[in-house]
């Protein structure tokens, strides 16, 4: 090491490190040389615990893994059981499973946003990130029965039909929303003290973003098509009128651009659904103890984050052999490296708060 | 027998602080008002680890706020902070690190084991070889709170509860839900 | 719901190859590798010391163009391990999965950090778990375990009395 660098610790107990994750920033004066993050602070054996849980039951756990996006996780993992055993899911449950998730998309953009706002040191949007997501999360607890962590998604289905109230709330929340994101465009976005920290920080390239293997609004950022909703459509995303959202700067603030206009995405989605749901059964016929047939299985969602892939490698029991989950965030996080040499040790802080990292999702 | 019939005083044990018979009226109110000064201004240190931090954050803001009962201020040093709220599981790797956190805190100093994992280990009690089954191996808790993730008003009882457990005098007995049998101080 | 064109977007798609034309491409190139049909995606076996060459010959080959590696895994079948490599082409999108036996007393295979950059964290995490010695890895150490740990957790015969409570 040349004589001048400063090597520090940020984390894992720190405010703007979104979770438990520790990095070892190598300086020198207030430039970054190099950053390493140590993970395994939150590591909960996941993997290893879901060789032991039937296939009904290691759904629970993916939501805690990525506890924004935990819908889509569990969307991810009905899907692969569903692959395994050919079974054809009624349209109506595809409809609501398609609602849930674009409505945790914008729970999770609206907290990504009250998060870097609160990281690069405007408190208030914080607050009003929070209220909007309350409103989502009154949707959530009253449909589903919990506010974060709902265990909703079934092989086979969704675990129960809508509650009467559902329509009317949605309703009342896109009606709430559309003037709120505009407020969140006026706060933030062309702020012009946000744009100094964002502009021009932490830039990556495509072919470099598809060497790191990221995904989701960080390729996206810098132009690469990946979009899973597009490119291998699940459900009836092939039916729906949305654009995918690509900006070729590259920076942070492009993947914050992505994000905001991602939101406006999804809220016209669940207005496109929320007056067309089909009626019938919200859960497909379905044994009581599943056993998947002896092969691989690999299926993918979009969650707020990237890429979702769950593996499961089946030897005909009960319960999988091996499960692989490739979380978005694993491969996000090795870009942050990349990202950060050359920078000012400040602009460390809108990097991580651009690539939206929560930390249980890379440590499993 | 009955249970009931069963309780009675607690019994004594080694270095238990007796109260002085008769001449404890000065330092009876003047723990009374310190109690009261303590447990309305309670500042935590910001620590979660996974989901239940989520909700810690939703207790913080504008919808359930705690910052009516005192907890104004959420300080990022342990050197400033009274209480801490374990907010998500804790694993082998983050065992030493909370441990040192709570050695940097100031006494009087005051745990919230918030969540299932921080409890007992949670979801992730069976077939886990990383997890900390119960953040009470570590460090010890004042006030345990039930869910997965508990709902901001849990978390606000669980405060209320720390703040009453504060104004009896702070020792580390039980404080029963339904209020007949209060720690007597 | 307005039923939308998708492939108009996306010219490129159309140049995705079937697995024919890949079996045929990836015979010219690595002979030795066993081919199976069948699963989701075409599957190639290679064996643990030809995989740099071929790695690299699988990214730069003009036809192919795989720039994505998505997904290593590596797997514990109680005789032997086996390392799994999801490949894709972001241009072409055609997949492909690649497969390797490994020795269980003795897992060597060489690292692709220098073709696919992702390759750098997911192959920590399989040395830490499974044993899995990769060559010229420029910096094969725990990642997510502790520093001390012991033993390698994901392995089938794996046990941990102290720490795993049984179901």
């Amino acid at each position: 090491m040349p004589a001048g660098d400063l090597v520090i610790n940020l984390g894992p107990q720190h405010p703007s490190t979104h979770g438990v994750l520790h990095l070892v920033v190598t300086l020198n004066g207030e430039t970054i040389r190099k950053v390493e993050p140590h993970l395994g602070y939150i590591h909960r054996s996941i993997e290893k615990m879901c060789e032991s849980l039937s296939y009904r039951q290691f759904i629970y756990v993916t939501s805690r893994m990525d506890y924004l996006s935990s819908h889509i996780n569990n969307h991810g993992c009905a899907l692969c059981v569903e692959k395994g055993l050919q079974i054809e899911v009624p349209a109506r449950a595809r409809v609501i499973r398609v609602l849930m998730d674009e409505l945790t998309r914008i729970a999770s953009h609206v907290l990504w946003w009250g998060a870097l706002a609160m990281d690069v040191g405007a408190i208030t949007p914080f607050f009003h990130a929070f209220r909007e997501r309350e409103a989502i999360n009154d949707i959530m607890e009253e449909n589903c029965g919990a506010r974060l962590t709902m265990n909703y998604m079934v092989p086979g289905g969704v675990m129960t039909d809508l509650h009467p109230n559902f329509h009317r709330r949605v309703h009342d929340f896109i009606r709430l929303f559309k003037s709120k994101i505009d407020e969140y465009d006026e706060l933030v976005t062309d702020n012009v003290i946000f744009k100094a920290r964002c502009q021009g920080i932490g830039y990556i390239s495509a072919e470099d973003a598809i060497s790191f293997g990221c995904s989701g609004p960080i390729a996206r950022g810098s132009g690469v098509i990946c979009d899973i909703r597009k490119l291998y459509p699940y459900e009836i995303y092939e039916k729906l009128n949305f654009e995918e959202i690509r900006e070729p700067a590259g920076d942070a603030y492009a993947r914050y651009l992505v994000r905001m206009k991602e939101m406006r995405q999804s809220l016209s989605i669940i207005e496109q659904l929320i007056d067309n749901i089909p009626e019938g059964d919200f859960q497909a016929k379905t044994k009581a103890v599943l056993k998947l047939p002896k092969g691989e299985f690999y299926s993918r969602v979009e969650t707020a984050r990237g890429e979702f892939g769950v593996y499961i490698i089946s030897e005909g029991g009960t319960t999988p052999y091996r499960i692989k989950f490739r979380s978005p965030g694993y491969s996000n996080l090795n870009a942050l490296d990349h990202m950060a040499r050359g920078q000012k040790i400040g602009d460390l802080v809108s990097i991580m708060g651009s690539l939206d990292l929560v930390i249980p999702d890379i440590d499993r | 027998m009955d249970v009931m019939q069963n309780k009675g005083e607690p019994k004594p044990f080694p270095g238990q602080v007796h109260q002085t018979p008769g001449g404890g009226f000065l330092t009876g109110t003047l723990d009374e008002v310190i109690g009261w000064a303590r447990s309305n201004s309670l500042w935590p240190l910001v620590f979660g680890t996974s989901c239940c931090a989520i909700e810690m954050m939703s207790t913080a803001s504008a919808k359930y706020d705690w910052s009516r009962f005192g907890f104004e201020v959420a300080r990022a040093t342990p050197r400033q902070a009274d209480v801490i709220i374990i907010a998500g599981t804790i694993v082998n790797k983050m065992a030493p690190v909370l441990k040192r956190l709570f050695d940097q805190m100031a006494d009087p100093k005051y745990v919230i084991a918030m969540g299932a994992c921080a409890t007992s280990g949670g979801p992730f009690f069976y077939n886990t070889y990383s997890v900390v089954k119960g953040a009470d191996h570590v460090i010890p808790v004042d006030v345990y709170v039930a869910g997965c993730p508990p709902r901001p008003e849990a978390l606000l009882h669980a405060l209320i509860t720390l703040q009453e457990k504060i104004r009896m005098g702070g020792k580390r007995e039980r404080i029963e839900i339904d209020g007949t049998q209060r720690s007597k101080s | 719901m307005a039923l939308k064109d998708q492939n108009h977007n996306y010219p490129h798609l159309r140049y995705q190859m079937l697995n024919d034309e890949l079996k045929i491409v990836l015979a010219e190139i690595y002979p030795a590798g066993i081919i199976e049909e069948g699963g989701q995606w075409l599957v190639d076996n290679i064996s643990p010391g030809d995989w740099h060459p071929f790695a690299l010959r699988l990214r730069q080959t003009e036809q192919l163009s795989f720039d994505y590696l998505f997904c290593i895994s590596c797997v514990d079948w109680k005789t032997h391990l086996s390392m799994v490599y999801h490949l894709s082409s972001t241009r072409d999108r055609h997949t492909l999965v690649i497969k390797s036996k490994l020795d269980r007393n003795n897992p060597v295979i060489d690292s692709v950090t220098d073709i696919w950059k992702t390759a750098d964290f997911h192959e920590r995490e399989a040395f830490e778990m499974f044993g899995v010695n990769f060559l010229n890895h420029p910096d094969l150490r725990k990642l997510i375990l502790p520093d001390d740990w012991i033993g390698y957790p994901m392995r089938k015969d794996y046990e941990d009395p102290v720490n795993m409570i049984k179901l």
